[in-house]
């Protein structure tokens, strides 16, 4: 049997809907009901939904062999899998957004707003700017707006929210998209079921494209 | 002893000493603090650069030993043709990656010092098996080549920063990053295929062996590859060779790491527990001519091993009261003791305390 993590919320449905595509159905999961965990025993395999930001705890700590997660909880928390395939979903962009009016001399520490403090911190530092971090949890365009914070390192999708906020996009940091993650130790030890569902699933990212 | 008392880790930890009794190597005691400025010269070995310090009565400042590895290669000496074999069984002071906290880990290891050779090699892979092998049937050990994954990252031409992200992504087993990767650094597209296919050999040794004799073409690949292939010549007469396998995911830091790496899992273990290789970089950067090979097991990880629980905490509870005569309860206590049962006296059940049977020797209660 493997244990699948899967994000709640829509990108999780769509990466459901992969794997059905790909063979690995399971019908109970679209049944109305609050059981949370669904099991197919015929096809070898049981979904449950988690937090988004927790499916890589799930698959580091071996509760799940399997997960998707997107590409900013990877970095941000550097867990410890095996990353096997870009599922080439939920894409969107880590990027340094600022108020249209402003610049950045270089001259004073930047105060950078963020839920992302490791990427945004690897960022800088690759840039060698002296940065103060202000991490927040939620309404990051907030920040700049009323000064708490010079730019935000943030989630930019289609940059609507900016847009009606008066911020812009400054840099991208890196591209993100959902990405199928495996416990290392189960690897080892259901090597062939984690090859084979990884080797449907990279024929469904084919597909889309 | 009864074996059934004894905890996982209890248990591993009397029967690989014996195991490393067995091949020569002997016991290295050694104090739980260490200068501190051992760790600060060789920060990067340790697997987290907190360290617990304070400073000791003549001043100096001193560390709660993080690791053993650098204790005992301090404590060896350079001489041609001699090797110093030691194993250790040792608690180390580490902040936990997933808590952020410091931990007590239980850590049981050898290492093998001096003028190493292919047979010292072949016996650390075979201990290392065998050590896996004495806590579970149900375990893999991967070996892989540093000396390989270095030649074949050099013939890419890419700068530093390019070898650590490549290698960072051979070892999550990242294809599409590492392709990336290779485009933004201009890699030829040769090159580029001959890493990728790197994360995809993994598997029985032979099968892997076949794969990389097309992969390695440098002089020093076709080196570290001739070692890799007397030393899957020499596990695969060993009972282990089903369970000994090559992947190249393992990756330790190759500032201090050469040559063979491993890495040991249990099945129903989340994490590697076990991990070692060859680092004879590590000796050449504290001065030292020689070379090592050892690995350490992370005993605080088999608490995660299921052992069958216990429904009862003890066989047999017997009460008693100010009235009984405490000879009778000691003859009471003797009897089921002597018959190898588990038993707990008190003058009333505690609430939570699973208990099979009672005896009751109250003599107020029964009058």
């Amino acid at each position: 049997m493997i244990n699948i993590a899967l994000p709640k919320g829509r990108l999780g449905e769509k990466v459901y809907a992969m794997f059905e595509a790909a063979g690995y159905e399971c019908p109970s999961i679209k049944e109305n009901n609050r059981k949370l965990i669904f099991e197919n025993p015929e096809k070898g395999v049981r979904y449950f939904w988690v937090k988004p930001s927790d499916v890589s705890i799930y698959v580091e700590r071996g509760a799940a062999d399997i997960g998707v997660a997107g590409k900013d909880i990877l970095l941000e928390y550097e867990p410890d899998v095996y990353e096997l395939l870009d599922l080439n979903l939920g894409k969107c962009r880590m990027a340094v957004a600022a108020k249209k009016d402003f610049y950045d001399s270089g001259e004073r520490t930047l105060k950078v707003a963020t839920k992302f403090q490791n990427i945004a911190k690897q960022y800088y530092n690759s840039l060698c700017r002296d940065i103060d971090i202000i991490k927040l949890n939620g309404s990051i365009e907030l920040a700049p707006i009323l000064g708490l914070s010079d730019v935000i390192v943030d989630i930019v999708e289609t940059g609507t929210t900016l847009k009606e906020n008066d911020l812009e996009v400054v840099e991208t940091v890196v591209p993100i998209s959902a990405r199928l993650i495996v416990n290392k130790s189960a690897f080892r030890f259901k090597t062939r079921e984690i090859e084979t569902i990884t080797e449907h699933m990279k024929a469904q990212v084919s597909a889309n494209d | 002893m009864e074996e059934k008392l004894l905890k996982n880790e209890e248990k591993a930890v009397f029967a690989l000493r014996s195991l490393y009794r067995a091949y020569g190597y002997l016991p290295f005691k050694m104090s739980k603090f260490e200068e501190y400025e051992l760790y600060v010269r060789n920060k990067d070995f340790l697997v987290s650069d907190r360290i617990i310090t304070f400073n000791d009565t003549n001043g100096k400042l001193m560390a709660l030993k993080p690791d053993v590895t650098l204790s005992i290669i301090k404590n060896t000496t350079d001489s041609s043709g001699v090797k110093q074999k030691v194993y250790y069984n040792e608690n180390v002071y580490r902040v936990s990656d997933r808590t952020h906290q410091y931990k007590e880990i239980l850590q049981t290891g050898l290492e093998c010092v001096g003028d190493i050779d292919s047979y010292d090699l072949y016996e650390a892979v075979l201990l290392a098996a065998k050590s896996l092998d004495q806590i579970s049937e149900n375990f893999v050990l991967d070996v892989s080549h540093l000396g390989i994954l270095t030649a074949v990252l050099d013939e890419t031409g890419g700068d530093d920063a390019f070898r650590q992200s490549a290698a960072a992504c051979i070892s999550s087993k990242n294809k599409h990053d590492l392709q990336k990767l290779c485009g933004n650094c201009g890699i030829s597209q040769e090159n580029t295929q001959k890493l990728l296919q790197f994360i995809d050999i993994y598997g029985e040794m032979k099968s892997v062996l076949a794969r990389l004799d097309s992969l390695c073409h440098s002089e020093k690949s076709r080196e570290a590859l001739g070692e890799l292939k007397m030393l899957a010549n020499m596990l695969l007469d060993t009972p282990y060779a089903d369970r000994i396998r090559f992947d190249f995911s393992i990756v330790n830091d190759m500032n201090y790491y050469n040559g063979i790496v491993f890495r040991g899992f249990l099945s129903g273990i989340c994490e590697g527990v076990l991990a070692g290789g060859q680092y004879d970089k590590l000796l050449r950067r504290m001065g030292r001519k020689s070379g090592a090979v050892g690995f350490a097991l992370y005993l605080d990880l088999l608490e995660e091993l299921q052992r069958p629980s216990n429904l009862y905490d003890v066989d047999t509870l017997i009460l008693y009261d100010e009235g009984t005569d405490p000879s009778e309860i000691a003859k009471a206590v003797q009897n089921l003791t002597d018959r190898g049962e588990c038993v707990s006296a008190q003058k009333s059940a505690p609430e939570k305390l699973r208990y099979r049977r009672l005896e009751d020797l109250r003599k107020g209660e029964r009058a």
